[in-house]
């Protein structure tokens, strides 16, 4: 088995906010990304799929082709826009990295061919913040 | 021992995350996206901004140092990141209440920002990343 990831990144505006709580209940937990107008991140996506390279190509899967598809289902909807506001697979949740990594987990999910096996995703919110998803 | 008389740089490197926007106000909304791009997005975008201060000078004989970087890392704090962490450049900063926050624009505001609060024989450059592939630098 191999694991073949490609690295993509986009730049976007989020806040933390649970509209169940009060203005000053989100400023206590979420601090300074409660702000209520907004800061951003240049988020990197790491998607690694698995298999066994195929006879005739070599390939996993063709790292072109998974760019491809992660930029149409995912860097093109979140680029230089707003989670909370713009991107449809993240309305009515918490625009956390915990939540935003499993959203992006469904999209390239149901738009990878079968013949790529999704293994993991990581994503970085900053050079000091991450997250990991395995579909668990 | 060597020489006192040499000039050296000194680097700090910070970094704060904020969310921004590009639109000329002048202009129709037409106009803004087609120069601007998806820069213009009416709800904004963001990014996590790398700032590195140099401060060129001759080490002081009783200290070694040119400045101690402690003061410039609490000065870069003080009048930079607590201003523009976490922030709508656009919405929340008076800076760029009549500014466009370019990156250019950003990186002369923090020079006019840091400029006055270091000594005048002690020069100072700035490099600002927007990305890891865009950056500026100024004065140059």
């Amino acid at each position: 088995m191999v694991y073949i990831t490609r690295i993509e990144h986009f730049n976007a505006a989020h806040k933390l906010f649970n509209p169940g709580w009060s203005k000053e209940k989100n400023e206590e937990i979420f601090g300074k990304c409660a702000n209520e107008n907004w800061h951003g991140h240049n988020f990197e996506l790491y998607v690694t799929v698995k298999g066994l390279p195929d006879k005739e190509t070599g390939f996993v899967f063709d790292a072109k082709k998974l760019s491809a598809i992660i930029k149409e289902h995912v860097t093109d909807v979140l680029d230089h826009n707003n989670l909370n506001v713009d991107v449809d697979f993240m309305r009515g949740k918490i625009c956390s990295i915990e939540n935003l990594i499993i959203g992006i987990w469904e999209q390239l999910k149901n738009n990878l061919p079968p013949t790529a096996q999704l293994h993991a995703l990581k994503l970085y919110e900053t050079p000091r913040i991450f997250v990991e998803y395995f579909g668990e | 021992m060597h020489s006192t008389s040499n000039k050296v740089a000194v680097f700090r490197k910070e970094h704060f995350n904020a969310a921004h926007r590009l639109n000329n106000p002048t202009w129709d909304d037409a106009t803004n996206k087609e120069i601007f791009g998806k820069c213009n997005n009416p709800h904004y975008h963001g990014h996590n901004y790398d700032l590195i201060v140099r401060v060129t000078g001759v080490p002081e004989a009783e200290t070694g140092y040119v400045m101690d970087t402690k003061k410039l890392s609490d000065l870069i704090k003080e009048k930079v990141l607590d201003r523009f962490d976490h922030k709508n450049l656009n919405e929340d900063c008076a800076e760029f209440k009549n500014l466009n926050p370019t990156a250019e624009n950003i990186v002369i505001v923090i020079y006019n920002l840091l400029r006055p609060e270091i000594k005048t024989e002690l020069d100072i450059q700035l490099r600002l990343y927007e990305t890891e592939r865009n950056f500026v630098e100024y004065p140059v």
